[in-house]
């Protein structure tokens, strides 16, 4: 069933139930996000996609559009930015050597946002590396707690998860099942790097290959990705 | 009654120091000192990181240098993986070459900045000149022709790194056993021609000349001043190849005494066995020296001083470096070159020879295909390395080792500017002996001379600070008033 909403006082048409960060997109409205990705399960954890919907914030990637909807994109701007901030605040974010650079959505995100520096105090975490598996390496403290890894990341026998969250709050972190981790085909361990939107999940001994200039939004911006239809 | 003279900061190098002459009640130099007064820790911030991070990270500890660092890095990490000249593999030869050229690049632009910057204005205007003029503005009022073609030239350098590297600054080619990209014809063509804005290779050796010429020219209206500047007797090493020539890029090091005879030549692998490093409690930087001759006799000069000296040609494929080189020596008559001032024409002289270097190789047709890493396999691990490369101001080496999950439990950095801390030493006592002791009136022409000759050594005190076993150190807590709550020394 077609229903009728408005983006920023723009009127579309759209399927009844579908995302609202889709329908946005389709719509050529760019809408940043973290944890979503187009086509998987919402996870709605990152909530770098607030927009105002009806008068109250909302992540639209947990949003299913419903008839008369107003939403509002550029009201809440500045609030995204900060939850960006917030991100890179509570994380050891160095871009200039971390290898993810160039291929980072929470990098390309905070270029989208405009942010040049976090306005709240940096916490810089000490939270351990899981060095001990064959072919991965994680680098926890800049983990953004998105949980793709922790959602789409499978054994592939027996379907149990790979990563998990342990412990709460300020201490959670992302944990591996080593045992399982050292079943994942190398094939596995890229797709598993490829979707960490930041550079904590690390295939072992592989870095840098993608020389400046070639690296994934470099070649083309995130946000030309997700208004195309491509996701992230 | 005795006097102490302080400048501070020392102006016009790469980082933060200061200088104290100790002068007695008849203004003789009873000591001179030059302080490293700044505090990095690379190597310690750098343990548990992933050990392919190590060139990334590590090159950012300077804006000038960084692409020696990386290289440095690269080549401990080709060691760690199996895939270095410590477990007798040869690096291919297109990543070799590339890694060569960016090397180059970084050589003609460090040495550019230095020389025309920050140490020609001296030879144009003087020592005594007023400090106000005696910088790159004065040089860009009284002769802004030439500054345009330094910019020119410098722009060049920048662009080779950029061309390599992805970036004028801390980019991205060297990774374990190799580079990442190699060359393509346009970006080949557009250095080895120029184009609008950028000159061609034919014309950046022109401008190198200039520079030597610049020189030149000073040294006979000067002859005097500047021979009897500061004669800084000391041990001079470089990296060598099989024929004893400089290699900025790899080879052995090899160190000569006062005649050019050598005193110890070594791999670079075997540091620990040849150098022995000294502190004192008032810098954070260390003293090198060579452990054989301990600590005043094993005191090193390195950089381009130190590898004119130390080198006995340049080889057929820099024909004009060679003929400058040849008059660099006949003017010692073979002996090695202690005049402080003489490391600017060094300095001349390699701009020249990176830029026939990187001439030779634009026309390389490796550069442009061929296999770009070396994959030995897991078998292959040894989990150390050591790096070293020629950095514009001397021999640097990177040492790091890694355990076998892949992190980085060690680092150790001895950078060019840390070689030449004995002799800049010297070099202040030196002048402040010849131009402040025994003077009733201290003027700024002689305090300047102390800095000149600090200067000549282009220092990057930035790489240079060191942290090892109880550094000075002052932490003062103090509440919203000022009032000092704690204070902390060690």
């Amino acid at each position: 069933m077609s229903v009728n909403i408005t983006i920023d006082g723009l009127a579309v048409r759209a399927d009844a139930g579908d995302t609202l960060v889709d329908v946005a997109a389709d719509n050529g409205v760019y809408i940043p996000t973290l944890c979503y990705q187009r086509g998987r399960p919402c996870l709605g954890t990152c909530r770098v996609c607030s927009v105002r919907v009806n008068g109250n914030v909302m992540a639209a990637c947990t949003v299913p559009v419903a008839d008369g909807m107003e939403v509002e994109v550029n009201d809440p701007a500045d609030m995204r930015k900060a939850l960006v901030e917030l991100l890179f605040a509570e994380g050891n974010h160095n871009c200039p050597s971390c290898e993810k650079s160039g291929r980072c959505e929470l990098q390309v995100v905070g270029y989208e946002v405009g942010m040049m520096v976090s306005r709240f105090p940096y916490r810089f975490p000490l939270r351990d590396r899981e060095t001990r598996p064959k072919k991965i390496w994680l680098e926890n403290d800049r983990c953004i707690f998105c949980q793709r890894c922790v959602e789409f990341v499978r054994d592939r026998e027996t379907g149990r998860r790979i990563f998990s969250i342990d412990h709460r709050g300020s201490r959670s972190r992302i944990v591996m099942d080593v045992a399982l981790a050292d079943r994942m085909s190398d094939q596995q361990v890229r797709e598993a790097a490829e979707l960490c939107p930041v550079g904590c999940i690390l295939q072992k001994g592989l870095g840098y290959n993608d020389p400046i200039g070639r690296r994934r939004f470099e070649v083309r911006r995130l946000r030309q990705r997700v208004l195309e239809g491509e996701g992230q | 009654m005795s006097r102490k003279l302080v400048i501070d900061p020392v102006t016009r190098i790469e980082g933060h120091g200061k200088v104290t002459v100790q002068l007695d009640e008849n203004n003789r130099v009873t000591d001179a000192r030059l302080h490293v007064v700044e505090f990095r820790g690379f190597e310690e911030f750098v343990h548990g990181h992933p050990f392919w991070e190590a060139p990334m990270l590590l090159q950012r500890i300077c804006g000038i240098c960084f692409v020696s660092h990386h290289l440095c890095g690269a080549k401990a990490l080709d060691d760690i993986i199996g895939a270095g000249y410590a477990s007798g593999v040869e690096m291919l030869p297109t990543p070799e070459k590339l890694r060569r050229l960016g090397h180059y690049g970084q050589q003609l632009q460090s040495h550019t900045t230095a020389y025309f910057y920050l140490i020609v204005p001296e030879m144009l205007f003087g020592m005594d000149a007023p400090p106000e003029k005696r910088n790159v503005l004065g040089l860009v009022e009284a002769n802004p022709e030439l500054v345009k073609r330094v910019v020119a030239l410098r722009k060049w350098g920048q662009e080779v790194i950029k061309t390599v590297f992805g970036k004028r600054m801390h980019g991205i080619a060297s990774v374990p056993g190799g580079v990442n990209k190699r060359l393509d014809a346009r970006e080949r063509d557009r250095l080895l021609k120029g184009e609008p804005g950028l000159l061609s290779v034919d014309q950046v050796i022109e401008h190198a000349l200039e520079g030597v010429r610049l020189f030149h020219n000073f040294h006979e209206k000067h002859r005097r001043e500047v021979d009897s500047f500061a004669k800084v007797p000391a041990l001079n090493m470089s990296l060598v190849d099989e024929q004893g020539n400089v290699d900025y890029y790899h080879g052995r090091i090899r160190i000569v005494d006062g005649n050019r005879d050598t005193v110890a030549e070594f791999d670079y692998h075997d540091y620990l066995e040849h150098f022995a490093e000294a502190t004192e409690e008032w810098s954070y930087m260390k003293f090198p020296y060579l452990r054989s001759l301990g600590r005043e006799a094993g005191a090193l000069r390195v950089g381009p001083l130190g590898r004119v000296n130390v080198t006995r040609s340049y080889g057929d494929n820099a024909p004009l470096a060679q003929a400058e080189l040849e008059r660099f020596h006949d003017y010692t008559g073979g002996k090695a070159n202690d005049m402080i001032l003489h490391t600017n024409w060094a300095r001349a002289i390699e701009i020249l020879h990176s830029a026939e270097l990187i001439r030779e190789l634009l026309e390389d047709p490796d550069l442009l295909e061929g296999p770009l890493v070396i994959e030995p396999g897991e078998a292959a691990w040894t989990g150390e390395g050591v790096g070293v490369v020629e950095a514009p101001r001397g021999t640097l080496l990177h040492h790091y080792r890694a355990d076998a999950q892949g992190a980085i439990t060690f680092a150790n950095l001895v950078v060019a500017t840390t070689q030449n801390n004995a002799v800049m030493n010297r070099t202040v006592r030196s002048v402040a002996e010849a131009y402040l002791g025994g003077r009733a009136e201290i003027t700024e022409g002689m305090m300047n001379a102390i800095e000149v000759g600090i200067r000549a050594y282009d220092p990057c005190l930035s790489c240079a600070t060191h942290a090892m076993g109880q550094m000075p150190l002052q932490v003062t807590v103090q509440d919203a008033e000022g009032r000092v709550l704690d204070e902390r020394l060690r």
